[in-house]
């Protein structure tokens, strides 16, 4: 079923929609490949399938964003960071429910999703990380 | 051994950098290449110059793409085929190498390369937004992460892997503004303390406003031929002898490490292996100080010091004017200001000035051997070349 799905930016962030984290394995050298790609950049095959990852993990660095752009300044300062999940597959994300002074790098981090879409281009869910 | 060049730098030219109220990059870049021009009185221009090669990045910025033939008729070098490369801030360290391509296949004999870019008519928060493009859009632009935002990534994970410290990095900031002072072309002509910069207002921890280059208007541009003719067209030419370039994920979160560019390794080792140098061979580079953390990934991922080492390499004063390796004379892209579609291009021009001896009061005493280093992006391009004395 999930193969019908295209290995889009798109469909991730469907999937990020209905709350899920999930992207590409491919079936011939079984690479995970995140973000999905049409393509696996292992071995060039396109014979994938779609997977779901835990997302829990570990901080590998992070900022805190003072000036922000136009669409973020509200929530400014704000944390963001590059999480690095099973398998050594990293995302980068906001980081929330945190203070500035408690984000450690390599703390364990867990992945949240927001329950509303973005009305502009692209309307896309947004995930987002958290404490576990 | 050196071996033998690529190509020729027979003149250059840089447009004042700073705020240009009221005028056009194009304009600017007629600018520079006026002053390449009398550079070099045996070149006849429209005759001579057989291409243009173009860094550009934005169209945003003036609205206006089809940068090439823009560039190509206020330079007055029309009908002459024109190509604008676009590679972010590498986008004119991409038409040199560009350029190079064309004089070596043996297609042309002489080139016109430049860059220019308008920024300063913008407000902040679009310079932001138009930077910001030049990072990957639906993981990092998506969810708020800036160009600084990038940077302070890389900062915040080489101070936790290595121990950099923040002061380190606002050395380089101290020195860049030293070297500033000294170039009558740059934006930022004054001294900066470290005071200063440590408690100026944060961008993106651990990067302050101190520790990022300039939003700046500027063109540059240099005149190449084939080895071979150079002297018909001046007595001092500056070769190059070495180019790499390379290219990374888009996404900082995709690459292997995030406390290196290895795109600006690679570049490098093959800009050093095509020139037959050393790191050590060097006496004078001008590198991609987009941000103060730049410099010191800089200095290790071109080998001039273990990696790791960056942050000590400038507290000692090694690439201090006078140090053993002087990095960024002319004031970087963080004093003498970064357009970006010039930057490139800007900094090949301040190694031909040192490499001719007419650096003035930022001069490397007996300069033979520069290297410029130029990264796109937050590191998925990076062209380094190596250039040698006549």
């Amino acid at each position: 079923m999930s193969e019908d799905i295209p290995f889009t930016i798109a469909s991730f962030y469907q999937f990020v929609s209905e709350k899920r984290l999930m992207t590409a394995k491919c079936n011939e050298c079984g690479t995970e490949i995140l973000p999905p790609k049409p393509m696996c950049t292992n071995c060039l095959s396109t014979n994938l399938r779609w997977i779901e990852l835990e997302g829990t993990g570990k901080l590998l660095t992070y900022t805190v964003i003072h000036v922000a752009p136009e669409q973020f300044q509200a929530i400014a300062p704000y944390i963001v960071g590059i999480i690095e999940l099973q398998n050594g597959l990293r995302l980068p994300g906001m980081i929330r429910d945190l203070k500035q002074e408690d984000v450690k790098i390599g703390m364990s981090l867990k992945i949240d999703f927001e329950a509303s879409t973005s009305s502009q281009w692209p309307a896309w869910s947004r995930y987002f990380f958290k404490p576990v | 051994m050196v071996n033998k060049p690529l190509v020729s730098i027979v003149s250059a030219g840089l447009s004042p950098f700073g705020r240009r109220e009221g005028i056009y990059c194009r304009e600017l870049f007629a600018d520079a290449a006026k002053e390449a021009y009398t550079r070099a009185p045996n070149l006849n221009p429209t005759k001579d110059i057989e291409a243009l090669f173009v860094g550009h990045m934005g169209e945003s910025y003036e609205h206006q793409g089809h940068t090439g033939p823009t560039l190509a008729g206020w330079a007055g070098i029309l009908p002459k085929p024109a190509i604008r490369i676009e590679s972010a801030c590498a986008s004119s360290g991409a038409a040199l190498r560009t350029a190079i391509f064309a004089i070596a296949s043996g297609m042309h004999k002489v080139v016109m390369v430049g860059g220019a870019e308008k920024m300063t008519h913008r407000t902040t928060a679009e310079v932001t937004e138009y930077l910001a493009m030049a990072s990957d859009m639906p993981f990092e632009q998506w969810n708020g992460i800036t160009f600084p935002g990038l940077y302070a990534l890389m900062a915040t994970a080489h101070m936790h892997e290595y121990g950099t410290t923040e002061e380190q990095m606002a050395q380089v900031a101290v020195k860049n503004h030293h070297n500033g002072t000294l170039n009558p072309k740059a934006h930022m002509q004054k001294e900066i303390t470290l005071e200063k910069v440590m408690s100026s207002k944060v961008v993106a921890w651990p990067l302050k406003l101190y520790d990022c280059s300039l939003i700046t208007d500027g063109a540059s541009c240099l005149i190449l031929t084939s080895p071979d003719i150079a002297h018909k067209f001046t007595d001092t030419p500056v070769h190059i002898i070495g180019s790499g370039q390379a290219s990374d994920a888009i996404g900082l979160y995709e690459r292997e490490q995030i406390t290196s560019l290895k795109a600006a390794k690679l570049a490098g080792q093959d800009a050093y292996r095509m020139a037959g140098l050393k790191p050590e061979d060097v006496d004078v580079a001008e590198v991609h100080d987009c941000f103060t953390i730049a410099e010191i990934l800089a200095y290790e991922d071109l080998c001039f010091c273990d990696s790791g080492k960056g942050g000590k390499l400038i507290e000692n004063g090694v690439t201090e004017l006078g140090g053993k390796l002087p990095v960024n004379p002319s004031g970087g892209l963080k004093a003498k200001g970064h357009p970006v579609g010039a930057t490139g291009t800007a900094q090949a021009y301040e190694i031909y000035l040192q490499l001719t001896a007419q650096a003035e009061k930022r001069q490397v005493d007996g300069a033979e051997i520069g290297l410029t280093h130029n990264v796109g992006g937050s590191g998925a391009t990076a062209c380094v070349h190596i250039y040698r004395r006549d």
